[in-house]
């Protein structure tokens, strides 16, 4: 089942803002279609949540616009709709809940506009729908963060606004639960058709949840584009390294248009010969096995949750090591000796940072 | 939130969501701050500058002659109810808080009591107890058939008595902020004693006590305050401290200048304490920061040591409240037919109106302070509203000389202008009136308000205030949907606490008091300045009663409570000083 998208579109352009001297954001610019989900992710500092907040109308605008639909709700000629007229919900990571009203009360809260018996059947629906009916009448200092979670999530999108923001909305649970109030969000947001940004610094969540991604570092947008599109083509090294962990080698071009690395040889991309290169091998990039030229001894082999993060060290050029991760049940011992081979799926050529 | 920025950290402590919510212009909250940092420090100032002004011969009079009395006696003063109230607040707390014996639940919220009663109000009651024709002497006689000159009577009326008497009503102070501090710290003091091998009285000789000593200072920087502002009782013993010495030079010797000088110097004191305070508590930075907290076993206390427990915490109970409130309520039922008549309820309504006044006043203050303080990021302007609550160290006395001074000066420019002008004399606008009077209690309580106002206000948090904003409510909305309901008992606490606090004042009320207006402490201490100590016990009893209601307020908080946090946050409230 499908539903056409009702949520607006979401165009940012040139969004720029400063705290006293420091700069939050740098000419930001991105649009998303309506009822598409958009993660923000970076490090802490990069100014995705000034970046949400300026959406939200919950931080004045000072450079820049930025328009629902098309239409401007701040920035031109002055323009700055207060957060109320904007037709959003707003999650945050520390949920806050209103501590003296009730679970039920918190969720009607944005339903002023409709009548008693109207508001109690929308208050039942979201709490229903979100899991935590039987909760109604409890207060939030009970509840527990996953049950304040989901009452946040059920308040926020009362008032079915058009579009919902999130701030780290999953970084506060733990792993278990995580996956579960994902789900639960994503299959709302689809239902509902509402277009959605989610703040991260987690790039397995912002992948998951997310139609696009924008990736920010020190307030500047370093990539926009598909999840799959950041990760299989990573823009800079920032990009590459951040999504998924990275070894980072250095060589320079070889006249057949390859770098030789002491891991093998890697294609150059579009760098020209004898330029300097920085190579980024992603954990994951690295196999065992096969007919790889390169030997190595497995130095450390161990289990880091579903998979194994492994320790190698050059046969023939000792202290050089390279990090691997393998399926658990598959990677090789310690101690062992092993041929490598590099993925170049997995394998990132950028110019080097000294180059320019 | 790991906030974004260092800087964005400023701005998204509990303020950042006012910034667009709640959007009065800084000018007008700059303005606003400068105003009330002026009136708090006007009358502070204008002491202290008498500290420099030469105020002639009668000045050098007073200098040879009583001032060395005012100092010996004001330090035997700290020096007796200092030890009093950390041996009794301080012990109580630890037996409450670390030990179990029969009674404990009870004695914990009842070691609060004594705060219900003023010094002056228990200075009375135990002079018309123990005097000749009282019933202690009485009773004495009729049961041994003595009579006068037979046995030893104390005098009451001294500098002992008066020591004790402060000692039983301000013990609480510490016994609060020590409680507080040995609940939050048990844990760890538990734990050293099981790892270590200590027992439970080295556990308190090396851990609890060290640990808890910020608050105990800063407990006992608070009795000594009170002990210091005391008046009633010093004035009805006859011990000459600063506080009569300013009335006896003003009223007496006709001279406020003289008093104000006299007043600049009886501050030294006032501030020495504070700075002790802060000294201590500047060194002993090891606030206990850890949520963990669990209930303590604690030392089962049985046989001869808990019967010392009971008889321990029984101890102020029974003098510091039982004794005296019995008494009152005797007296006042031998009274009440002479005493009790349209008179005296004209007398209460005139105290439930002015004490109703300053607490709304001194809470709307709070309340502009606090907002001015939470939208601001400003490190100095957070600081300066906090100094905004410094009057609550100033004695009702040597406030009463500051405002006196400055407000007279005013009068008399308004007249002359009035006079020379349109030939018209106001007459004392400023000085004579109920405006001197409020202004006082604003300035003397505004720390309480603030301190209780400020807490509330910290727990709506920033998001609180965006996630209304994003569910539909306007800044308005904002105001009225969340912060009214969830300030309310903050609101309420403090102005309860100022209203109980402006029914009790003495020195100020006595000083500032305009023509005509009466109180029930002002009517308590006519009566006793007459000797009709029977005939005082109906007010007394009134400002007692009007007393306990902070107590059930404290014992409730500290009992829904099992956490100390609470109870901490509390304390001050009560305390009256966020120090």
């Amino acid at each position: 089942m499908t539903t056409a998208p009702t949520g607006p579109r979401l165009t940012i352009d040139s969004l720029s803002h400063r705290f006293d001297r420091v700069t939050a954001l740098e000419d930001v610019s991105l649009e998303i279609g309506g009822g598409e989900i958009l993660a923000l992710l970076g490090p802490s500092g990069c100014g995705k949540s000034t970046l949400l907040r300026l959406v939200a109308g919950l931080e004045a605008i000072q450079h820049g616009t930025i328009a629902f639909g098309g239409r401007a709700v701040s920035g031109a000629n002055g323009l700055d709709l207060p957060p109320e007229r904007r037709d959003v919900g707003f999650l945050f990571q520390d949920y806050a809940l209103f501590p003296h009203l009730s679970t039920a009360d918190n969720v009607a809260f944005g339903l002023q506009h409709l009548g008693d018996a109207e508001r109690r059947k929308r208050v039942g629906e979201l709490l229903e729908r979100v899991g935590v009916s039987a909760l109604a009448a409890a207060y939030p200092h009970t509840l527990s963060g996953g049950q304040q979670q989901r009452v946040a999530l059920a308040r926020a999108l009362a008032p079915s606004p058009g579009m919902l923001l999130l701030d780290e909305p999953l970084s506060g649970l733990d792993a278990r639960l995580r996956h579960g109030l994902a789900d639960t969000l994503l299959a709302i947001l689809r239902e509902t058709g509402t277009t959605a940004v989610v703040v991260t610094h987690d790039p397995e969540e912002a992948m998951y949840v997310a139609d696009r991604i924008g990736v920010l570092r020190d307030g500047r947008l370093m990539q926009f584009g598909a999840p799959a599109a950041v990760y299989n083509r990573p823009a800079n090294p920032f990009v590459a390294n951040f999504l998924s962990d990275s070894n980072r080698l250095t060589g320079i071009v070889g006249d057949s248009g390859t770098i030789d690395t002491v891991w093998g040889t890697v294609g150059s991309g579009s760098l020209p010969a004898g330029a300097e290169a920085q190579i980024l091998v992603r954990y994951e990039g690295v196999g065992f096995g096969g007919d790889g030229a390169v030997r190595a001894r497995i130095l450390r082999s161990r289990p880091v949750g579903s998979g194994a993060v492994i320790v190698l060290e050059a046969a023939d050029r000792p202290g050089e090591t390279l990090y691997a991760r393998a399926p658990a049940g598959r990677a090789p011992r310690e101690g062992d000796c092993v041929a490598v081979t590099l993925d170049p799926a997995h394998v990132f050529v950028f110019p080097s940072a000294n180059a320019t | 939130m790991p906030a974004d920025l260092p800087v964005i950290t400023l701005n998204a402590s509990p303020a950042a969501g006012s910034a667009q919510s709640l959007r009065l212009s800084r000018a007008v909250w700059s303005f606003g701050l400068a105003a009330v940092l002026g009136a708090v420090l006007l009358p502070i100032a204008v002491v202290l500058a008498h500290l420099f002004v030469p105020t002639g011969d009668l000045w050098a009079h007073l200098a040879s002659t009583v001032l060395p009395r005012y100092v010996v006696n004001t330090l035997w003063l700290i020096a007796g109810v200092g030890v009093l109230t950390l041996i009794g607040g301080v012990g109580t707390a630890w037996l409450v808080s670390l030990c179990r014996f029969p009674g404990r639940r009870f004695f914990s919220w009842a070691l609060l009591l004594p705060f219900a009663m003023p010094a002056y109000v228990i200075a009375y009651t135990y002079t018309g107890l123990l005097d000749f024709s009282g019933p202690v002497q009485t009773g004495l006689r009729d049961l041994f058939g003595w009579s006068a000159g037979d046995y030893p009577a104390p005098n009451i009326r001294s500098l002992t008595g008066a020591i004790v008497m402060l000692s039983l009503v301000l013990y609480p102070y510490v016994y609060l902020l020590s409680r507080s501090a040995f609940l939050e710290q048990s844990i760890c003091s538990l734990e050293v004693s099981r790892t270590l091998g200590c027992t439970p009285a080295q556990a308190m000789r090396r851990v609890a006590l060290p640990l808890a000593r910020p608050s105990i200072v800063a407990g006992l920087a608070l009795a000594l305050l009170e002990a210091l502002n005391e008046f009633g009782a010093m004035q009805h013993f006859g011990v000459d401290t600063f506080t009569t010495g300013i009335f006896r030079v003003w009223l007496a010797d006709g001279s406020p200048a003289a008093a104000a000088k006299l007043a600049s110097v009886f501050l030294i004191f006032v501030i020495a304490i504070l700075v002790l305070e802060r000294r201590s508590r500047g060194r002993a930075a090891f606030h206990n920061l850890s949520i963990r907290y669990r209930p303590l076993p604690g030392w089962r206390l049985t046989g001869w040591r808990a019967a010392f427990a009971v008889i321990f915490c029984a101890t102020p109970i029974v003098f510091g409240f039982a004794a005296p409130a019995a008494a009152l309520l005797w007296w006042t039922w031998l009274s009440a037919a002479e005493v009790v008549n349209t008179d005296f309820v004209r007398l209460l309504l005139t105290s439930v109106a002015l004490a109703g006044s300053a607490a709304a006043i001194t809470v709307a203050v709070a309340l502009f302070l606090a907002y001015a303080a939470r939208g601001s990021a400003s490190r100095l302007f957070r600081g300066l509203t906090r100094l905004a609550a410094i009057g609550y160290a100033v004695p009702g006395a040597v406030l009463a000389v500051g405002i006196v001074i400055p407000f007279a000066a005013l009068d008399e420019r308004i007249n002359a202008f009035g006079a020379e002008n349109f030939g018209l004399t106001p007459g004392l606008i400023f000085s004579g009136t109920v405006f001197a009077l409020l202004f006082a209690y604003a300035v003397r309580f505004l720390a309480i308000s603030y301190g209780a106002v400020d807490s509330g206000l910290t727990r709506i948090t920033g998001h609180m205030d965006d996630a209304a904003r994003t569910l539909g409510a306007s800044a308005t909305g904002v105001i009225r949907r969340i912060h009214t309901p969830m300030l309310q008992p903050s609101i309420a606490a403090a102005g309860l606490l100022i209203f109980v606090d402006v029914l009790k004042e003495l020195p100020a009320t006595l000083l500032l008091r305009p023509f005509g207006i009466d109180t029930l402490a002002l009517r308590t201490y006519e009566y006793a300045t007459d000797e009709q100590l029977v005939e005082a016990a109906p007010s007394a009893l009134a400002i007692v009663l009007a007393g306990i209601l902070p107590v059930i307020l404290l014992s409730r908080a500290m009992r829904r409570s099992s956490e100390p946090r609470e109870a901490e946050a509390v304390a001050p409230i009560a305390a009256g000083a966020p120090l």
